[in-house]
């Protein structure tokens, strides 16, 4: 049964329709597509669109993570049906692009050098003094190669006339591209044949040649690392995704020092050199000792190491100055005066205010206009002219009569159309106007196009060009290759990487930072002991009130602060903000998991995610406690059962293993000793309750028959080294992957575990049962020992901290005068 | 022997002195602690010393061409004191008329753009018209500034006047204000110090469209026999240089109401404090810290010595 699916898409009169030319006939590009839909049907059309959502989901692809204060993710906004292009209009927006990059290149190679453009008058010199990405202290240096614009994004929009224009030229930290690349992969899978038909153009190569970009100033052994601002960023998933992508560590400016003028990050392993950054921190914020002087984010010292040639940075600091729409008017002539050449794209049309003609012409056109702010500081809402009416024109154009040089005006005009999926009542295709954001690199033969690109549509409402709502979410964007590149192999898009990247990426694929093992670590160590505290809490809950193992169990509770006297038992466990309640420690367990998210399995990110969703929903109390501890259990052992299993195992793995290891042994040796401390016997419900607690009751059931006795579950619970739940298997596995670790191994450290672990293992067990004034000093004795084991691991933790991550916690502070 | 009336001779000691709580691991500084050399200065001898442990000491030029040193800390310390000395020969500056200035209306359209070729020294005006870091332009302070520069006035007229009312009507109020004090805030609250007047001055002169620096640098610390004793002696000085064609730029000191002269020291000018602040540094470590600051500026051939203040 095939569907006309073209039957709803009505596209807006006077805009380009993308699909159909102008007699209504679907152009001969999109033709296989929508045959290939029809022939799907709806049904198949709904599996291909719910494949799509559930591989956003399983890749965990988001977009402004933690912009919203409630941490809710929000899934990234991809419409399956691609926007296809032919290889004849492609060939004009490449051309057009690396056109237009050279240009801006050697715009910033002007205004950061001899400043011709200026003294010429071929520009204003206001839109580069006034500019706060113009960075003064850049002026006279030599990025390495001369890049000044390794890395440039443009966004363009096909006006009614069917030719492509520029909106926006994008230089800062072009962002985009990594998701650009996860829609391929997932259109790729949705729709495998028809990519295959039209011969689509692989976007991959491009990611190649962004990582030979970076490898150019490579030394032996040095590293290219990415450059984040952090979690908070809206784009934080793309610098993870794209620092997997192109094999490289993810970093933040703490992780970076510089010292005589050379960069290093902070490794586990000591300092290494850096000698690339692809940076996705704004320019001003890169180093608080010669830029702005309160960005925490930045890297002292490092604009010092950019001057002496010691390291790239892409794309360089100062490029944000091209980042502003008041330079569109101005680049055909810069064009003309740097490449001797007219533009092969053009801007859409704008004017800049601070020219006196420019200002008369905007305020007498101004209802075809929109105004918007020339510095990216200025934080101005978008004017339409010809929604101001009355004294809101008259107080716009004052402000425009004061400072005009601070205001641009643009056209507008209708945007071209695509079809998008719409499923507001049943499953039908909508037209949304659309924009597309193309990317190049630039290489030693010049800049390489990406033969694709990210396609952003216009929600509902907006037609406009410059109504930058973009809500409505992104496409993949396709370009399809003509007979003739369809018949040779395509070499540029699958030229393999160079050998030497090659070699470097198998050696330095994900050097773990300083601070990812540390979090990995803290990782390890919340995971299990949110897992100690539920188990404790599931196992005394079975207890009845009155019974008399119920007391002792409350004391260890206390112990552990997940049980006080003042509060209900759901309020001690799940109120946030009892510093030692179980929720508060999920709560960093869930930060630590935020900051690694890269290293992550996407299962394990989900059931973070699904263990969030049960903690919410109990502490609201409308679910019974104890079914509740029990999925918490599961999800968080499932959590354990992944980082054994889909991670791999380098240094960062060891952490996270020692931290849950430590964890665990910290955690038996307090609950022994709190129970034998008062030297007491104990109670055969208390036993039950122990092994319970630890897990071992099937393993003690099927070694004694009888009801438990102390000695014999002191030998399970401390001497079996089988047992993944015993101070021996700790203490093995520990030593274990210190030894792996590093030199930590054979130190005073790990022989004083050894030995304090000896201490206790040492005891006769059999001395320590029985009612009589012997057996309760034993007991005594065994828990001072026990409670000297503990002490002994969070000296070795305090050891590991120091060892390997003392450079982290260190804060920057200014101290100008 | 040198006529007073027309040279002087200077001896500068600008020491700082950090004292950190914890030890400090590694550190840059950047330093604009040595003077700059003009047409009626030059330093004779300068030099920069550190106690008790040394660094990476490595003299350059700034972007706005002043003598700066990048210093880098390599070893732990807790202690970090920085001396810097100069010997420095101020010659008298030329008479400037202020009635013989361009009209400033003038001045404004000049630094506007237009499509014509730029002078180097055009260029460099236009450089200093723009709002930077710790200057806003604002409608409030061209309002503040209007009435200093009625139709016609010419531009050194028109400033000396706004140095003037801006000694009147700010009261000098040292330790009110931070570094990062707002020149919106000092416009309101009329106090601050030379820092501050500094600033709001050349906020007035920016938002009217002029273009202006700020001069970073000291003051002779010894009045005259007879005369009192001005402000802003007892550490860095601050004042302010307006581009007054066809002379070029002339320095103006708001704090003390009158042009700068032979009892200036200059170290170097930027857009404001932020490019020329003596010390701008970030280091790791150090848990809270002191600084002290003293600065001591001797006339040599002089019987004077001065004091100093933390």
């Amino acid at each position: 049964m095939t569907v006309d699916w073209l039957k709803t898409y009505r596209t807006r009169a006077k805009s380009y329709d993308e699909v159909r030319d102008a007699t209504g006939q679907v152009r001969p590009h999109w033709q296989s597509l929508l045959r290939y839909l029809s022939t799907s049907g709806a049904e198949g059309v709904q599996q291909g669109l719910d494949l799509a959502r559930t591989l956003i989901a399983e890749n965990g692809v988001t977009y402004n993570v933690y912009a919203d204060p409630k941490g809710t993710d929000r899934p990234w906004a991809l419409d399956a049906l691609p926007l296809v292009l032919t290889a004849t209009e492609w060939q004009g927006i490449e051309v057009g692009v690396q056109q237009r990059a050279t240009l801006l290149n050697a715009m910033l190679a002007d205004l950061y050098g001899d400043q011709r453009l200026l003294s010429k008058s071929i520009v204003p010199p206001e839109l580069v003094f006034g500019h706060p990405n113009f960075l003064w202290p850049c002026k006279g240096i030599q990025p390495l190669g001369d890049a000044w614009l390794p890395m440039y994004a443009v966004d363009l929009a096909r006006a009614p006339d069917g030719r492509w224009w520029v909106l926006n030229d994008r230089t800062q930290t072009p962002s985009g591209a990594g998701y650009a690349l996860e829609n391929r992969h997932i259109t790729a899978r949705v729709l495998p044949d028809v990519l295959r038909e039209l011969q689509v153009r692989n976007v991959q190569g491009f990611f190649s040649s962004l990582r030979e970009q970076l490898l150019t100033h490579a030394q032996d052994d040095s590293l290219a690392v990415v450059l984040t601002s952090g979690i908070f960023n809206e784009t934080y998933f793309e610098h993870a995704y794209l620092a997997r992508q192109l094999g490289l560590s993810l970093v933040q400016g703490h992780d970076l020092t510089v010292r005589n003028n050379t960069v290093y990050l902070k490794t586990l392993s000591g300092l290494r050199r850096v000698h690339a950054i692809l940076r996705r921190l704004d320019d001003d914020y890169c180093d608080p000792v010669e830029l702005r002087s309160d960005s925490a984010l930045g890297v002292p010292g490092l604009l010092q190491a950019i001057r002496a040639q010691r390291v790239a940075v892409v794309n360089p600091l100062g490029s944000g100055v091209m980042d502003s729409p008041a330079w569109m008017g101005f680049l055909p002539g810069a064009a003309e005066v740097l490449l001797g050449d007219a533009l092969k794209l053009p801007s859409v049309a704008t004017w800049w205010c601070g020219e006196p003609a420019a200002l008369k012409f905007v305020f007498e056109h101004i209802d075809d206009l929109v105004i918007k702010s020339v510095f990216p500081n200025q934080r101005r809402e978008l004017a339409f002219g010809n929604e101001l009416h009355g004294a809101a024109r008259e107080e716009l154009f004052e402000r425009m009569r004061r400072r005009p040089y601070t205001f641009v005006a643009q056209e507008r005009f209708a945007l071209s159309q695509v079809p998008v999926w719409s499923s507001s009542a049943s499953l039908q295709l909508a037209a949304r106007s659309v924009t597309l954001r193309v990317y190049a690199i630039a290489t030693p033969e010049g800049y390489r196009v990406l033969p694709g690109g990210l396609a952003r549509i216009a929600g509902e409402t907006s037609a406009d060009v410059v109504s930058n709502q973009l809500g409505g979410g992104s496409k993949d964007v396709w370009v399809i290759k003509d007979a003739a590149e369809a018949s040779v192999q395509d070499v540029h898009d699958t030229k393999p990487i160079a050998p030497r990247a090659t070699l470097r990426s198998a050696q330095h694929a994900f050097e773990v930072s300083s601070t990812l093992g540390e979090n990995l670590f803290w990782m390890g160590r919340y995971n299990e002991r949110c897992e100690n505290k539920v188990r404790l809490l599931r196992a005394s809950f079975v207890m009845q009130s009155e019974s008399s193992v119920w007391k002792s169990a409350l004391t260890s509770c206390k112990q552990f602060g997940v049980y006080h006297d003042d509060v209900s038992m759901r309020d001690a466990i799940f109120l946030e903000h009892r510093s030692t309640s179980l929720h508060a420690d999920f709560k960093r367990l869930h930060w630590c998991a935020t900051q690694v998210r890269g290293r992550l399995s996407s299962e394990y990110w989900r059931t973070v995610n699904v263990l969030r969703r049960q903690m919410r929903t109990a502490s609201n109390g409308d679910v019974e406690l104890r079914e509740t501890l029990d999925w918490m259990l599961l999800s968080l052992a499932a959590m354990s059962g992944f980082t054994l299993d889909d991670m791999t195992q380098d240094d960062g793995w060891r952490l996270l293993n020692l931290g849950r290891r430590l964890e665990r042994l910290q955690f038996l040796c307090d609950l022994l000793a709190g129970r034998l401390q008062n030297g007491l016997s104990l109670l055969q419900g208390e036993l039950e309750w122990l092994l319970d607690v630890n897990s071992c009751t099937i393993t003690y059931r099927s070694r004694h028959v009888a009801a438990p006795r102390l000695p014999l579950l002191l030998e399970l619970l401390i001497r079996d080294a089988t047992n993944p739940r015993t101070m021996a298997y700790q203490r093995d596995f520990i030593l274990h992957d210190l030894q792996h670790l590093s030199e930590l191994g054979g130190t005073s450290v790990a022989l004083s575990l050894t030995k304090s672990v000896a201490t206790v293992m040492d005891v006769d067990f059999g001395t320590v049962e029985g009612v009589g004034q012997g057996a309760s000093y034993a007991r005594q004795m065994l828990a001072a020992r026990l409670q000297d084991l503990s002490t002994e691991v969070r000296q070795l933790s305090d050891e590991l901290s120091r060892r390997y991550f003392s450079h982290v916690g260190q804060a920057l502070q200014m101290v100008g005068v | 022997m040198t006529d007073p009336a027309v040279l002087r001779r200077y001896r500068v000691e600008h020491s700082t002195r950090y004292e950190y709580v914890a030890t400090v691991m590694h550190g840059h500084h950047l330093l604009h602690l040595s003077p700059r050399q003009q047409q009626w200065q030059r330093a004779m001898q300068h030099d920069i010393d550190l106690h008790p442990i040394t660094g990476l000491l490595r003299p350059d030029t700034d972007a706005f061409g002043n003598p700066v040193h990048r210093l880098e800390m390599e070893s732990p310390h807790q202690q970090l004191i920085i001396n810097a000395s100069s010997e420095v020969l101020v010659s008298v500056r030329p008479e400037w008329q202020a009635d013989s200035t361009m009209e400033w209306e003038q001045v404004c359209k000049r630094l506007c753009y237009r499509h014509q070729s730029r002078t180097t020294e055009e260029l460099e005006a236009i450089s200093y018209r723009a709002e930077s870091p710790h200057v806003r332009v604002k409608n409030a302070f061209a309002d503040f500034a209007t009435a200093c520069f009625p139709v016609g006035c010419p531009i050194l007229v028109g400033a000396q006047t706004l140095m003037s009312k801006i000694y009147r009507e700010l009261a000098y109020a040292p330790g009110e204000t931070q570094v990062n004090t707002s020149v919106l805030s000092v416009l309101e609250s009329r106090r601050g110090v030379c820092q501050d007047f500094a600033h709001l001055m050349i906020a007035c002169l920016r938002s009217l469209g002029l273009s202006a620096r700020y001069v970073s640098g000291y003051l002779r610390t010894r009045p005259p026999e007879g005369e009192a004793a001005l402000v802003g002696v007892d550490a860095s000085h601050a004042w302010v240089s307006v581009y007054a064609p066809p002379y070029g730029w002339v320095d103006l000191d708001p704090t003390n109401d009158l042009r700068v002269g032979l009892e200036h020291i200059t170290l170097g000018w930027g857009r404001d404090f932020s490019d020329v602040s003596p010390i701008r540094g970030v280091i790791v470590g150090g848990g809270e810290h002191q600084v002290t600051v003293a600065v001591t500026v001797t006339e040599l051939n002089d019987r004077v010595v001065d004091s100093s203040t933390s």
